[in-house]
């Protein structure tokens, strides 16, 4: 998980794993709720927009939209995790509204945590104007004139997700995309570090037991321990950052990326039994049977292009079949860059000149000086189906 | 039964001084002698009246008062699926909820009844809640609709839907794996309330919304708002849970008679 600020106060952005959030506060003041002359506002907003995933659409409020709006809310506004009375400016007249705009760049799973995480720690770097006070006046001073201040925060919720799966046999903490589509049901425990719980939602049409939940409290708890330790390193660091005067901010953070890098995933590779199955095909493979290095000359008039080596290039099904020998006709004969044919000693007249394995040369014939009356052009080199080529000589047989 | 509350609460009266007073320091929610705004003890529920069978046009429906807390639920179902085709489920019914607020049923006239934000996230949990309950499975690509309407909100909105909702799906002759029993808890001064009423429920206390399904304690929906001490949650789930039990134990009276009302007029 990466937590990464940018240049404007209020402004962070949460990596859990490739699921990217942004989150961003800002503040204006405003006439407070009639029923609340006191307290500042708190506004919420959570944006699915299409660019996070292809099920996201234009439109608003779609039920998952909805849903986790709610949690966002209810996890941190209900918990009162932000003093609300410290917003207020003029008593019933004016008062600081909070708002704070979380956006899902990318969806692999698990946007509730990431936008928890992400809403917590935009509000804890979060500085507001300063404001001051004189009898009826009240100037409200730039950044520039006073430095902002921040917000007065009494604990940090964060919320843990957890999916169950098979009616409760099996749980999993923090799920990834195709996790959440096949899963039964979650589980979303909100908690801070002094172990308060803020909000449990359970959601999804699974039957709970007791136990399950329990345990599942009692999981959230260490990994928000962990997270919140996250969080304030990554303040420390970027309040260091700002104050050594360095640069900071989304562009930073970005690691630096040529234009050849490579961005497709690695592809996982099976490499467990690599040796295993390695010596099995070394034992199990024929001993190649030319390891003579130097070139041998196979009819006098004739080159040989090739280190002289068994040709591994081909099919082994293939090579086995065209060992025996080719009778009769022998135009086709099949000569790549670095093929070496094989003979047969025996001493039939012909040569018996193997194909071993496919050339893109349609005709490929090998010029014999005793037998003139074969002489068979060598054709020019021409594309040719490997398939086809290949069931041509086996069809000479 | 110490459980179901034989007495008359006051609650409508007691919201007034509440929002008079602005602060909760003034108001005791759980006195000394153990006694909460209403009178009541710690573990005791408000009063049930239920009714069921109240409209002749739905396939169920169901009237619930639980102390000052009135619900209206109405099932439609199975049937086919209207609006959207391509929601049809091809093992299973599609189970649709709507949540609404009458305008008059807070103390406050509700401008927006439908469509606002909490509206549409309840009705979002009273579907999950009855999706775990109702054995949908029976009925393939169908769709059951549950309305409920609050007509005086005096706390535990949730909790008093769900009851509703089953004596309706009950009603609607919809089979179900059990009852399907709501509670609101909260915890004060270490103290589990159950049945939580308006003025307790915004004084800041924690509250614990628990759909259970009481033969087998598993839970439908698990909610919980505010602070509570990790430590005190167990406390509070088992609190919960009993008071879920006392809940179905009413509901299970209420369908009983209604039975027999019914078996009666038939002349059974």
């Amino acid at each position: 998980m990466k937590i990464t600020f940018g240049t404007d106060y209020g402004c962070c952005f949460v990596e859990l794993g490739k699921t990217r959030v942004m989150a961003q506060v800002s503040c204006e003041l405003v006439a407070p709720k009639e029923s609340r002359p006191n307290e500042g506002i708190m506004f919420f907003n959570i944006e699915l927009s299409p660019m996070a995933s292809p099920t996201f659409e234009q439109g608003r409020q779609s039920e998952l939209s909805v849903k986790l709006n709610r949690q966002l809310e209810r996890c941190l506004r209900n918990s009162k995790c932000i003093d609300t009375e410290s917003l207020c400016v003029v008593s019933g007249e004016k008062v600081w509204q909070i708002r704070v705009d979380v956006h899902m760049l990318n969806h692999d799973g698990n946007l509730m945590d990431a936008a928890s995480i992400a809403a917590i720690t935009a509000l804890c770097h979060f500085r507001r104007p300063d404001v001051g006070i004189q009898g009826d006046e009240v100037t409200v001073y730039s950044p520039e004139e006073r430095d902002p201040i921040p917000l007065s925060i009494y604990h940090m919720p964060i919320s843990v997700s957890f999916s169950f799966f098979q009616q409760g046999t099996y749980l999993l903490v923090d799920p990834c995309e195709r996790e959440e589509r096949v899963m039964d049901g979650l589980l979303m425990i909100a908690m801070n570090k002094h172990r308060e719980i803020c909000s449990i939602q359970s959601s999804g049409g699974i039957m709970l037991l007791k136990e399950q939940v329990m345990r599942c409290s009692k999981i959230a708890s260490v990994k928000v321990s962990e997270i919140t330790e996250l969080i304030s390193k990554a303040l420390e660091n970027d309040k260091k950052a700002r104050k050594a005067g360095g640069r900071c901010g989304f562009a930073e953070s970005m690691p630096q990326e040529r234009i050849t890098a490579l961005k497709m995933d690695e592809t996982p590779v099976e490499m467990t039994e690599v040796t295993d199955r390695a010596n099995d095909i070394v034992q199990k493979a024929e001993a190649p049977s030319q390891t003579v290095p130097s070139p041998v000359v196979p009819v006098p008039g004739v080159g040989q292009v090739g280190q002289g080596l068994q040709n591994t290039w081909g099919l082994e099904e293939e090579d086995e079949e065209e060992e025996n020998d080719n009778s009769g006709e022998d135009e086709e004969v099949k000569e790549t860059k670095m093929e070496v044919e094989q003979h047969d000693k025996e001493g039939s007249k012909q040569e018996d000149v193997v194909e071993i394995s496919d050339s893109e040369e349609e005709e490929v014939v090998i010029l014999h000086p005793e037998t003139p009356d074969k002489a068979p052009k060598h054709t020019g080199p021409s594309f040719h189906q490997k398939g086809a080529a290949a069931s041509k000589k086996k069809q000479k047989k | 039964m110490g459980n179901v509350v034989q007495r008359r609460t006051r609650g409508a009266l007691r919201r007034c001084p509440f929002e008079v007073c602005g602060n909760m320091a003034g108001l005791e929610l759980l006195s000394d002698q153990g006694y909460r705004l209403d009178g009541r003890k710690a573990t005791e529920l408000r009063k049930v009246q239920a009714r069921m069978g109240v409209f002749a046009q739905a396939d169920g429906s169901a009237y619930l008062e639980q102390g000052n807390t009135k619900a209206l639920a109405v099932v439609y179902g199975p049937h086919e699926m209207r609006g959207s085709r391509s929601r049809t489920r091809h093992d299973q019914a599609v189970i649709n909820c709507q949540y609404s607020m009458a305008t008059f049923s807070t103390a406050e006239r509700k401008r927006r009844p439908h469509g606002d934000r909490k509206s549409t996230e309840m009705s979002l949990h009273l579907k999950q809640t009855f999706e775990a309950a109702v054995m949908t499975q029976l009925y393939p690509r169908s769709q059951i609709d549950i309305y409920v309407k609050i007509l005086q909100s005096d706390g535990g909105n949730y909790s008093v839907c769900v009851n509703a909702a089953t004596l309706a799906v009950i009603d609607a002759g919809i089979p179900m794996r059990d009852y399907v029993c709501a509670c609101t808890v909260g915890f004060v001064d270490e103290t589990p309330l159950a049945d939580l009423c308006y003025a307790e429920e915004s004084g800041g206390v924690s509250s614990l919304a628990l759909a259970l399904l009481p033969r087998g304690g598993q839970i439908a929906l698990l909610q919980m708002d505010a602070r509570l001490h990790q430590d005190h949650l167990e406390a509070l789930i088992e609190a919960a849970m009993t008071a879920c039990k006392g809940v179905s134990k009413v509901l299970d009276e209420v369908v009983r008679q209604h039975l027999q009302e019914v078996s009666v007029l038939t002349g059974e």
